[in-house]
């Protein structure tokens, strides 16, 4: 073989900067935010859009960045879960994983919180049916998926305390 | 688990599609939403030199209604299809089917035309496709032909479309009055691939029963109607005992056979309206 690709440019907004490059054809969104943007918060696990950890958004949808070329953000909006927590506060929902123990290793975590990021932003009623849906879409190995459930619950029904817990 | 090396080109009408696939035929590969192709790329199971995206082709992006036939552009997802308002009134067997397929972050990306494209044996939207008797609009430099949903699928992920061919848009039928219809499938886990996939017509003269994993593609079953449990379950034990149904790692033909005659059971009865 011994081919390569030339690489084409792309311009897309990266969780709210412009961002100008150029990515290689066949290199996966996925590889490209970790390998080349550095942004190691999506994780990489069976790279055929089964586990559901690399999930992102792309114009405000959560879809698996492993099943997504870096190519294709061209002119899009890009958000990674390095996007939720503001001045280094954590955002509702990232705060009512920590408070129901959502996670263990958190090697799932940033795909899930993008899916449900998607639900929060979508103006539907969103019951325990709704946020079981969305999760059937991701693989979770520690936890199991009930503290999953509770957590995103407490967001849409108002029970999570506002501001940041102390001794949690 | 990385895709080979491919050139990958983003075309803005569908005339440059059509040249670029009659330049380079099957050494091409249209990308659509990507929830299959992807995959298979990563499992290097396809080397293509080049991926024609055409996830965001211009004026194919549609969904319309004229002459009690709905019209799917091949840059429509399944996300945009379930969330037609009009979809449980103009096609209630694709409301409860497309809930179905994947999961909600596969449908944001997967559409229509592609999974009809693909042909997967169990997939949700070739058995609706059969069971609505659609038609696939093919589009290619030489022009644009009509396929029926009987001439369309022809295998295992094969559709009788050339190499310099696009599925350009998909249509289907408007729901009847005085038809019934009902769609389920049997996954290990929902939006897994379906073990058995299921679609069921009702009407006063006919049953219409389309059975997707038992066979290299959707396989049609029709009926004069019964009123009777037992009659049912005799007919459906005897359209199975008649059927070649595969088996393979994930299910042994047993065990689809059995869930031919359940599922089929139930979805009969549901699509009919039976009440007990």
């Amino acid at each position: 073989m011994g081919r390569i690709m030339v690489s084409k440019k792309v311009t897309f907004s990266f969780n709210g900067k412009p961002v100008s490059d150029a990515v290689e054809p066949r290199l996966l969104l996925s590889d490209y935010l970790r390998g080349q943007l550095g942004a190691t918060g999506s994780h990489v696990g069976c790279e055929h859009g089964v586990c559901g950890a690399c999930t992102v958004k792309i114009d405000g949808l959560a879809i698996r960045s492993c099943l997504t070329l870096a190519v294709q953000v061209d002119g899009k909006s890009l958000e990674t879960v390095e996007s939720l927590s503001k001045d280094g506060e954590l955002s509702p929902l990232q705060r009512a994983f920590q408070r129901h123990h959502a996670l263990q290793c958190g090697f799932c975590t940033p795909g899930i919180l993008m899916s449900f990021s998607e639900l929060m932003n979508s103006n539907t009623v969103v019951g325990e049916e709704e946020i079981r849906d969305v999760l059937s879409g991701h693989l979770c190995r520690c936890t199991g998926y009930e503290n999953i459930v509770r957590a995103v619950l407490s967001v849409f029904n108002g029970t999570q305390p506002k501001g940041p817990e102390n001794g949690v | 688990m990385k895709p080979p090396l491919f050139d990958y080109v983003r075309p803005n009408d569908i005339g440059e599609v059509v040249n670029l696939l009659s330049e380079s035929g099957s050494d091409a590969r249209l990308l659509a939403g990507g929830q299959s192709l992807m995959a298979m790329l990563n499992m290097r199971l396809l080397h293509p030199s080049l991926i024609i995206d055409i996830s965001g082709l211009p004026d194919h992006n549609f969904i319309r209604c004229e002459n009690n036939v709905v019209e799917i552009g091949c840059a429509t997802t399944q996300r945009q299809f379930q969330s037609w308002a009009e979809l449980s009134d103009k096609l209630p067997l694709l409301s409860q089917a497309l809930p179905w397929i994947g999961h909600p972050q596969t449908r944001n990306k997967g559409t229509v035309c592609g999974s009809v494209a693909h042909a997967d044996p169990s997939a949700e939207l070739p058995v609706c496709f059969a069971a609505l008797e659609g038609v696939a609009v093919l589009y290619s430099s030489r022009g644009e032909r009509l396929l029926g949903w009987d001439e369309l699928q022809t295998g295992m992920l094969e559709t009788a479309c050339e190499p310099d061919e696009m599925i350009r848009a998909i249509q289907f039928p408007v729901s009847e009055t005085g038809t019934g219809y009902a769609f389920g499938e049997v996954a290990y886990r929902h939006g897994d691939f379906a073990i058995v996939s299921m679609a069921v017509l009702s009407k006063p003269q006919k049953t219409r029963m389309v059975v997707g994993g038992i066979s290299d593609k959707p396989k049609i079953f029709e009926w004069f109607p019964t009123k009777n449990s037992a009659d049912l379950s005799e007919m459906l034990s005897e359209l199975c005992g008649q059927t070649e149904i595969f088996g393979d790692h994930h299910a042994t033909a047993f065990y689809r056979r059995s869930l031919f005659r359940s599922l089929g059971f139930r979805l009969v009865r549901e699509a009919s309206g039976w009440v007990e």
